[in-house]
Order: C-alpha cells, then sequence, then structure tokens
C-alpha cells in the first residue's frame, strides 16, 4: 500500500506495565504539556482592537473609481460581469445628458451598478477585466449586516467619493497597467486589431 | 462569650461568606482565563480591564434570565435542590482557621469562626450532606438525564467519601485531635504533615477532586452524555446556585488540604521574621490564601488537561485502589507510631 507519511505504526494492544498502570507519570507529563501552553504566545488577534495586517493586494470590497476631475470612469461595459464567475455583478447602462460631462467620463454610464457581496467570491476578475481602470478591489472588509437586501451594494457604497479617495496606487502598478494595455496579449487586442 | 466577642463571630461570619463568595465568583472567572491560556487563547477581556467584570456581568445575566420550573417536577424539591447545595457549601467556611488571631485590649479574637472540638467531623459531615441538594435537585427534574446525573453523584460521592475518611483517619492519629485549629497549630514548629502523610494527602487530593465533581470525576455532569446531568432542567439563578456552590465547594477544599496537610496559616521562618503579632497575622493569612490559590490552580489545571473517566473506572479506582490503599496508610501510620515513638 502507498505510504502517503512515514509517521504510521504498528498498534498494538498489550498489558501495560506496572509504571503504566500507576497513571501518574502519564499525568505529570500531560500537565506539564498543558503548563507550558500557559507561557505560549496566544494565537488570537483581538479583532476590533487589533487587525490583522492585510496585504496591499488583498481583495476586499471593491471600489468604483473616479478620475482625476472626479468624474466617474466606469462606462457600463458589462465585462467584469461577464468575467465574474459568481454572477455577482448587475448593472443598468444610461447615455451622459449635456452637462453631465463633469459626473462621467465618456458617454455612455453605469445608472445602476450592484454588487452582491453574498454571491462575490472576491476573484479579483472583474478588476483584471476591467478596460477603463474603473473597478478595484480593495483591503477594505466588507461589513457585515442583519439583512441580505444589505449587502447588495450599490453605487451609492461602491463609488468613492470626490473628496474620499481611495488609494489603490499599490495594486495598480506600472506592471499590472503595461499588462492590461501592451497589445501583444489578445485579451488587449480590440476588434480593429485583430483585423491588421 | 463577651459582647465585643459575638460581635466580632458575627463580622467575622459575613466575612468568611462574603469572601468564600466573592472567591468562588472570581474563581469562574478564573477558570475560564486558565482554560483559555492553557489553549493559546485570550479568554474573557471584554468586560472591564482583563474581563474582571466577568463574573459579575454573567451574576445579573443569570438573575435576570427567565426562570423555568418544568410542569412534571416536583415544585418544592426542585427548588429545595439548589438552596440546599449551596447552604451546605457556605456551612463549611466555618471551621476553617484562616490566621493566628487578633490581639487586641488584652483579648485575642481568633481567625476563625467557630473552633469545634470534631472540627473535621463536622467538614465530612457537612460535605456528605451537599450531594442531598443534587439527589434531591435531579430526582425533582423529573427527567432521565438529571436521576443519571443524580445517581452518579450519590454514588460517586459515598464511594469517594469513604476513602477520604480512612486518609484523614491516619491524620488524626498522628494529631490525636480532630479540631482544625490544633492541627494546623501543631504545624507550627516542624514540618507541615503532607511529609509525614503523603500518600493521605494523595488520596485525600483525589478524593476531593471526586467530591467537588471536578473533572476528571465530573461525571454527575458531563455535557457530552448527560447533557449537563442534574442540572439539565435548571436554569436561572437555580443553575446558577448549582454551579456557585460547586465553585465554593472547590475554595473550602483547597483551603482544607491547605491546613491540614500544608501546614495551614504557618510558613517556614515565621517567628525568625520578628513580626509583632497583628502584622503576623495580616502575613499569614495572606500566605493561607496564596496556599489555597496554589490548589486552586492545581484543580483547574487538572480539569483542563485530564480526560473524564469512565464509570466503571471510576468506581474501580476508589473501591479497588483508593480504599486499600487508604487502609494500608493507616496500619503503615500505626506501625510508625508504634516502633518510632510519638510523631511530629
Amino acid at each position: 500500500m502507498m505510504q502517503l507519511t512515514n509517521r504510521s505504526m504498528q498498534v498494538a494492544k498489550k498489558e501495560l506495565t506496572f509504571m503504566e498502570r500507576l497513571y501518574f507519570p502519564a499525568i505529570i507529563k500531560g500537565m506539564i504539556i498543558t503548563l507550558s501552553h500557559l507561557f505560549k504566545r496566544k494565537a488570537t488577534i483581538k479583532y476590533p482592537d487589533q487587525v490583522r495586517e492585510l496585504s496591499a493586494v488583498y481583495r476586499g470590497q471593491h471600489v468604483l473609481k473616479r478620475d482625476e476631475a472626479g468624474a466617474e470612469r466606469c462606462t457600463a461595459c458589462g465585462l467584469c460581469a461577464v468575467a465574474c464567475p459568481a454572477e455577482a455583478i448587475t448593472m443598468e447602462s444610461a447615455e451622459r445628458k449635456k452637462g453631465e460631462e463633469s459626473l462621467y467620463r465618456e458617454e455612455k454610464y453605469a445608472k445602476i451598478y450592484e454588487i452582491n457581496m453574498l454571491r462575490c467570491i472576491f476573484c479579483g476578475l472583474c478588476e483584471e477585466a476591467c478596460p477603463k481602470e474603473a473597478i478595484f478591489l480593495t483591503d477594505r472588509i466588507v461589513p457585515s449586516s442583519f439583512t441580505r437586501g444589505e449587502e447588495v451594494f450599490g453605487k451609492d457604497k461602491l463609488v468613492e467619493g470626490i473628496d474620499l479617495r481611495v488609494d489603490v496606487t499599490k495594486r495598480q502598478t506600472q506592471e499590472v497597467l503595461s499588462f492590461k494595455t501592451d497589445k501583444k496579449h489578445y485579451h488587449n487586442q480590440t476588434f480593429l486589431d485583430k483585423k491588421k | 462569650m463577651t459582647d465585643s466577642m459575638l460581635i466580632y463571630k458575627i463580622i467575622l461570619c459575613v466575612i468568611v461568606f462574603a469572601v468564600s463568595l466573592g472567591a468562588a465568583a472570581y474563581m469562574t472567572w478564573g477558570e475560564r482565563k486558565l482554560a483559555a491560556w492553557l489553549q493559546d487563547r485570550v479568554g474573557p477581556n471584554r468586560a472591564g480591564p482583563l474581563g474582571l467584570l466577568q463574573p459579575i456581568a454573567d451574576g445579573i445575566k443569570m438573575i435576570f434570565k427567565e426562570e423555568m420550573i418544568p410542569t412534571h417536577s416536583n415544585r418544592w424539591l426542585f427548588i429545595l435542590g439548589p438552596c440546599f447545595f449551596m447552604l451546605c457549601a457556605c456551612m463549611t467556611g466555618v471551621v476553617i482557621p484562616w490566621g493566628a488571631g487578633w490581639e487586641s485590649g488584652g483579648t485575642i479574637f481568633p481567625m476563625q469562626v467557630t473552633d469545634i472540638n470534631i472540627g473535621l467531623l463536622y467538614l465530612l459531615g457537612v460535605v456528605s450532606i451537599g450531594v442531598y441538594g443534587v439527589m434531591i435537585g435531579g430526582w425533582a427534574s423529573n427527567n432521565k438525564y438529571s436521576l443519571l446525573g443524580a445517581l452518579r453523584a450519590s454514588s460517586q460521592m459515598i464511594s469517594y467519601e469513604v476513602a477520604m475518611g480512612l486518609a484523614l483517619i491516619a491524620l488524626v492519629m498522628m494529631t490525636g485531635t480532630l479540631s482544625l485549629k490544633e492541627i494546623v497549630a501543631q504545624q507550627d514548629q516542624g514540618l507541615a504533615f503532607v511529609v509525614y502523610q503523603p500518600l493521605g494527602f494523595i488520596i485525600f487530593i483525589i478524593c476531593a477532586f471526586a467530591e467537588t465533581n471536578r473533572a476528571p470525576f465530573d461525571l454527575p455532569e458531563c455535557e457530552s452524555e448527560l447533557v449537563g446531568g442534574y442540572h439539565t432542567e435548571y436554569s436561572s439563578m437555580k443553575l446558577g446556585f448549582f454551579l456557585f456552590a460547586e465553585y465554593i465547594n472547590m475554595f473550602i477544599s483547597s483551603a482544607i488540604m491547605a491546613s491540614l496537610y500544608f501546614g495551614g496559616y504557618n510558613f517556614p521562618f515565621q517567628h525568625e521574621l520578628g513580626l509583632d503579632g497583628n502584622v503576623l497575622t495580616i502575613v499569614q493569612t495572606a500566605v493561607f490564601f496564596g496556599k489555597i490559590f496554589i490548589f486552586i490552580f492545581v484543580f483547574m489545571w487538572v480539569r483542563w488537561t485530564l480526560p473524564r473517566f469512565r464509570y466503571d473506572q471510576l468506581m474501580n479506582l476508589g473501591w479497588k485502589v483508593l480504599l486499600p490503599l487508604a487502609i494500608a496508610n493507616i496500619i503503615i501510620t500505626g506501625f510508625v507510631m508504634l516502633f518510632m515513638g510519638k510523631l511530629g
């Protein structure tokens, strides 16, 4: 039979010796083990007071970015929804009207943009799929709630505030940006590129 | 008895009562903390600094919880059970000498509520009456788990009471008295009695674990097989009384072990320190509480190390091992006393 580890032992049921039947040596051995744990480092992270250090590229709650002028970057192309393996993203697009140029970057924008945080598996494929650098996952943890409805995050929770920008520079490095725009890669080629 | 002595005794009674209740309350905190530490956790830390207000929060919770008295239970016995258990637990503290005594205005106020000459017998008696609380509670619940728990508790207590009593007889043979004050005073000079009675002490501590229903002998209330045992049907403060009385029993057992085998409030070189009588008494009481604390720590340490006994193993240990050992201990003590003259 194939051995998974080399730690397996042959078990034999034999009569206990007198010392073993006394139990005291075994009890004392056990008590020393528990006592040694008394002085060990505690494994607990006291959560609300102490926050576990997260990686800069931790995949937590999403953010919909604005550009430098404060206009929303999302154009409701739907690539993130297509990429999403959990089908957590839904959106409804609308056309930008005159006078809304400062609000939306391009002619089309997402009127409704919802991510169901109960469905989301935080894989980050939406971030990879986005051609407009609009959606990012952040190192914020999605707060818990008492109802399911509250876990469907709309634009009110997803779009970053104009004055409360969410820093994503650590995950949007130069390598990431060039990878996303390099025409060598198939996924960056548009219809026109493929025609050439 | 003079009036001042009477008032002093009443005050001392209240203090002993309050201290044993307070100690029991904080032992619940200590138990949870220690359990956590032994398992690499932190333990209660939200209520107050280090979670020190946790026992108070628990007490308030217990009092405000809904009281359930099952319809098919015997109502009065159901209420009597925890009250009786609590009463017996609180009664044991009166014979323990907590210190040598205060001297004030020529009179000595002993740090002991009453020094009855059959103190040890009184202790054994009250402790064994205590099991009635468990039995009544378990019977009155009209529930098979409670009944099984109560049966186990009573048979376990009876079995271990015998070995415990016999272990104490060897000690009484040496001291020639049943008064706890006398026994502690005899350990003032010379060695603590654990040196002369190591086997007796081991038998006594094992029996004390069984008497207080602590792990590894916590069969009457084993959660995993009897759903809480005799207090399955109890809720609110009646459950609290059962749990609380158990901690008081543990505290008193520790105090008894410290005073019988580890010199009580005496400590080495106490007369060489050159302390004044009353100051010495304070130091002695502190030392006594230190000893109690160590025993409580051992109680908890064992609980979070050893698994529970099986019921037949428990009975085997009690009747086939501890009882013969205790009798052998008596015989050995007798022979040693006979050939070496008086000990101690």
